[in-house]
């Protein structure tokens, strides 16, 4: 059996499982064994993609090449060590009675699904159903926003959904105005929304129809992203949710979001040669990235505060990919690859020292490097990490982006350097007092999994001291196709 | 002059202003089931106006395309819908944050915005029915002003299925509809989407007591 | 201009002004009959007129000329805008008098002398007539300028004459510009005439009475002309309506059988639409004032769109 077809069919498979099988007592482990199914089979199928180069599945309908390949391995992954994480997490929830059994049911079921959507979104050659994976991966996750029902967790859920349903909506049309253009150019043989036939007619694609176009997608998959001015969803979303989710949504939807907005730039820059996508893309970028820092400072509850760091780094992947050229594309591969891998590790830390002192406000959570120090350093390494100090990876990417940036665009250097130290200032002043200082709180009644923390970290550390080289000829692979 | 203008060009034109014109009745409409049946409405005119572009021009696929819109957006989602305004026993009238006349003439502008976006693409297209690009798009704005404007969650969602159907009409206006397989999931998400708002107003109701979201604005930046 | 056009002129005015009472007279019984009241006799705005031109003209103390002048203007306003209307033909010799921005005009000028002269008395009721009158004449006139630009744009004349030549002589084209803009011709006629949803012509209740408000200090031979006017002016409405959106059968030369034949298809156009007119005042209740501007600015809304989509729609070759 192939490889690709396991990827996508175990997520699918095991998540209709658990939603008919219910809540029983093996349910977590079959969660966290379909997710290591799937990571084995993301796992071998880049192997191969790496050893016999790009290919294509069914006819096609799907697509494998260096770009989504790694984003299916780094998604399969951040799967697997959430399934993990979250299988005492969910324990602990439901001894605190915040949670019951069938909605455990709902949680594995969707989290299965969601994993589906995001594969497929990630590795489909046709841009319409990229829009439908995207809009699955919506109603698959608002359920799991709103999984305590309450009235917070509930206008959160109604904001996602409403915001994203907006928001894709326009992507939507888009998809539309591509599909036009670029039928134009193909003719009626139904290829025309197929990606793989899509870039080698980049150049004659109408340049007008293109640039609206891009604008929809970008404003429309941008709100998936969590760009400002429409990032309003995401801070809710990330904060009301059960943490294994704000982990995902963080980790992994918003990657493939920007999977998505990428693929459209690559025809966006191909039909207009003045950079225009490129200038959008930096635009959107520099403004969610000083919004968000600015924001940073006032936040008290800390999945909130980390959510808009997640959307500080997504303002600066963008603001790289808008940049454009080999060294920013690896930058901004790299810097995804890391945010990825950091913010779901701090989400992992941040659930469990939360579930501990009971309560997501900052002000409350006090010593938790005597409560238990794997948690407190792993929240504190985290941070760090996530910070961009050495020797952590995320250092050398926003170092990459921030040279780069320094040399071709001199006039956002600043800005660039601003946002990141107030955003540095915040952070840090923030989870410094959390980690060290007086507490006084019992012990939870089922240990923590503190493997994923330290297993992310550890990855994080490793990318900023020794790239493996099949990594790098991948990512500078990837670079390359993006331009 | 007009004389140009086919007679099928002129039934979808026909059609498409009075997609137009069922846009702006939904965003004046004060009450909850007129305005489920005005978006059934809307819905139907779809399905006419598809039929027409199917027939002259031959395109197989948007047969399937039509019957597909009647099914699911003049019948099944109003269904779902009415069901749902019955089961959650929602009071009649709508409110507005804005008032009907500001609204309307916000409208208006947003039409005018839409139309000047859509010129410079409809006149690169050679479908028959290109000019309703522009009617589309401004659909599209109105059903995105009426989820704006509205403070209750099922005039909301009826704003977003007519940002939906906004869509459908761009996409047989520009290229003669999606590939099949494209329009069936997006299908399936809408439909999926409906099922899913049903369970969440359910929800709602029993945490607030009510469908009006302006419960729901607890969470912003202090 | 040769003499027979002036002819035709002269008689379309005539058959105007003889006409128009009849029209009010049908539309009353219409209205009685659906109202199961037992209607008044088809003649009665006639035997009204007659009546009131022997009686004497009693006037307030306070009254200047503009009072006793502005019946005379409103009355002049409206056969001039009978005269530019094509009813019969479109073969008018006043017609380059005034085009249609200038019928509006006219329109207008008549509004402001009979709104002048309500508050001229300085009666409570007049005034508060006249405030109304011209809130719904500043709400209404946008609207029928846009309905009027709409149809200007599909013939490229603002001349009426030319817009209904226009429009009865084509190849059967759908525009679902003129659909917008008829449902809004529609909505300012009744706004426009007094008629029920915002104004209704048969009652003196002071909430919500306007244009019996402000003609409530005229006797005799004023209140006659008024009221003949009042006639003129829905027929004036009428015939604009029935020449822009339904204008067949109006004769395009000057040639008597033309002529003939145009008088019994205005006439039965004329019954059809009086009917309908009583229909939609009898199912519908008048709305309160201050939603009066609601339902001019949905006219005016269908406006703007009838022209919005007719430059969208119907501009491409």
């Amino acid at each position: 059996m192939d490889f690709f077809t396991l990827t996508l069919a175990i997520p699918l498979v095991s998540g209709m499982l658990l939603a008919v099988a219910g809540e029983r007592s093996w349910a977590p482990n079959l969660n966290v064994i379909a997710s290591l199914g799937t990571f084995l089979a993301s796992a071998l199928l880049t192997a191969e993609i790496v050893a016999v180069g790009p290919r294509m599945v069914f006819g096609e309908m799907f697509f494998i090449d260096s770009l989504n390949v790694f984003l299916v391995a780094l998604t399969a992954f951040v799967g697997l060590t959430t399934s993990i994480f979250s299988g005492p997490y969910m324990r602990n929830e439901r001894e605190h009675g915040r949670l019951t059994a069938p909605r455990l049911r709902l949680y594995k079921s969707m989290f299965q699904l969601f994993m589906f959507t995001m594969l497929a979104a990630l590795t489909t050659n046709n841009l319409g159903i990229l829009w439908v994976a995207m809009e699955a991966a919506t109603l698959t996750t608002v359920l799991l926003v709103s999984l305590y029902r309450t009235p917070a967790s509930l206008e959160a859920a109604w904001k996602y959904f409403i915001l994203c349903g907006v928001g894709i909506a326009q992507a939507l049309f888009g998809t539309i105005l591509l599909y036009f253009a670029a039928e134009r150019v193909l003719g009626e043989t139904g290829h025309a929304l197929l990606w793989t036939h899509l870039v080698d007619v980049k150049g004659q694609l109408e340049p007008t129809i293109m640039a609206l176009a891009f604008i929809f997608l970008l404003v429309g998959y941008g709100t998936k992203v969590g760009l400002a001015p429409l990032h309003n969803w995401l801070p809710d979303a990330h904060a009301e949710g059960p943490t294994p989710v704000s982990a995902v949504l963080s980790g992994l939807l918003l990657n493939v979001a920007l999977y998505a907005i990428l693929r459209v730039k690559v025809l966006a820059d191909g039909a207009i040669p003045t950079g225009f996508a490129g200038n959008l893309m930096m635009g959107f970028g520099l403004l969610t990235l000083v919004v968000a820092a600015f924001f940073l400072s006032r936040q008290k509850d800390i999945k909130r505060m980390f959510a808009y760091s997640s959307i500080e780094h997504m303002g600066l992947i963008t603001f790289a990919f808008g940049m454009g050229g080999a060294v920013a594309n690896f930058a901004g591969l790299l810097h995804m690859t890391l945010h990825s891998l950091t913010k779901s590790a701090i989400f992992f830390a941040v659930g469990h020292a939360a579930q501990k002192c009971g309560t997501q406000v900052m002000e409350d959570i006090r010593g938790l490097i005597k409560i238990n120090p794997v948690i407190g350093w792993g929240l504190m390494l985290g941070t760090l990490a996530i910070l961009g100090m050495p020797p952590f990876g995320v250092f050398a990417s926003e170092f990459m982006i921030l040279t780069h940036a320094m040399k071709h665009h001199p006039w956002a250097t600043p800005i660039l350097l601003l946002a990141l130290g107030v955003a540095f200032a915040a952070i840090f002043g923030k989870v410094q007092p959390m980690v060290f200082g007086e507490t006084h709180v019992k012990r939870l009644p089922h240990a923590p999994a503190i493997t994923p923390v330290f297993v992310h970290l550890a990855l994080v550390l490793m990318l900023g001291l020794w790239i493996p080289p099949y990594l790098t000829r991948w990512f500078h692979e990837a670079a390359r196709m993006l331009g | 002059m007009n004389t140009a203008l086919p007679l099928s060009t002129q039934l979808i034109n026909l059609f498409a202003a009075v997609v137009l014109l069922l846009a702006f009745a939904m965003l004046a409409q004060r009450r909850v089931l007129p305005l489920i049946n005005l978006f059934a409405l809307q819905g139907l005119t779809l399905c006419l106006s598809t039929l027409v572009v199917a027939f002259t021009t031959g395109q197989a696929h948007l047969y399937g395309s039509a019957a597909l819109t009647l099914a699911l957006k003049a019948v099944l989602l109003p269904l779902i819908l009415h069901r749902l305004v019955r089961k959650l026993q929602v009071k009649a009238d709508v409110e507005g944050l804005i008032n009907v006349p500001t609204t309307m003439l916000a409208g208006i502008a947003l039409v005018i915005v839409a139309f000047n976006v859509a010129l410079p693409i409809s006149q690169l297209s050679s479908t028959i029915s290109r000019g309703t690009l522009g009617i589309a798009l401004a659909s599209v704005m109105l059903a995105f002003l009426m989820m704006i404007v509205r403070t209750k969650a099922i005039p909301q969602v009826v704003g977003f299925l007519a940002m939906e159907n906004g869509l459908f009409l761009a996409a047989t206006s520009a290229t003669y509809g999606m590939p099949m397989v494209v329009e069936l999931g997006i299908a399936l998400d809408v439909l999926i989407g409906v099922i899913i708002l049903g369970v969440f107003f359910f929800q709602i109701r029993d945490q607030f007591d009510s469908l009006d979201i302006r419960h729901l604005e607890n969470l912003k930046e202090r | 201009m040769n003499i027979f056009g002036f002819l035709g002129q002269l008689f379309a005015i005539a058959l105007a002004l003889l006409l128009a009472p009849l029209l009010t007279g049908w539309v009353n019984q219409c209205r009685a009959w659906l109202q199961n009241r037992s209607a008044p006799p088809l003649l009665q705005p006639y035997y009204m007129l007659h009546k009131l031109f022997l009686k004497d003209v009693v006037l307030a103390h306070g009254a200047s000329p503009l009072f006793r002048f502005a019946p005379f203007v409103v009355f002049g306003c409206m056969v001039l805008a009978c005269a530019i209307i094509p009813t019969l033909s479109t073969d008018l010799p006043f017609a380059p008098a005034a085009d249609t921005i200038a019928l509006v005009g006219v329109f207008g000028l008549a509004r402001i002398f009979i709104s002048l002269a309500a508050m001229d008395v300085g009666t409570a009721f007049g005034t508060l007539g006249g405030r109304r009158e011209m809130l719904v004449g500043f709400l209404a006139e946008p609207a029928l300028l846009m309905v009027i630009f709409t149809t200007a744009m599909i013939s490229q004349s603002t001349s009426v004459a030319t817009i209904v030549e226009t429009l009865a002589h084509r190849d059967f084209i759908i525009y679902p510009s003129l659909a917008f803009a008829g449902i809004a011709f529609t909505f300012v006629s009744f706004a426009e005439n007094a008629r029920v949803p915002v104004d209704n012509p048969a009652t003196h209740l002071e909430l919500t009475m306007i244009h019996e408000a402000m003609i409530l200090e005229y006797s005799g031979r004023h209140l006659a002309l008024i009221e003949w006017a009042a006639s003129l002016k829905l027929y004036a409405y009428s015939c604009l309506g029935l020449a822009l959106f339904f204008p067949w059968g109006i004769a395009e030369g000057n040639s008597v059988a033309g002529l003939l034949l145009a008088i019994p298809v205005l006439v039965a156009k004329l019954a059809i639409g009086g009917a309908l007119l009583a229909v939609i005042e009898t199912i519908n209740a008048k709305v309160r004032i201050f939603r009066a501007p609601e339902f001019l600015g949905t006219a005016f809304l269908f406006a703007v769109l009838g022209l919005l989509v007719r430059l969208l729609l119907e501009t491409q070759s």
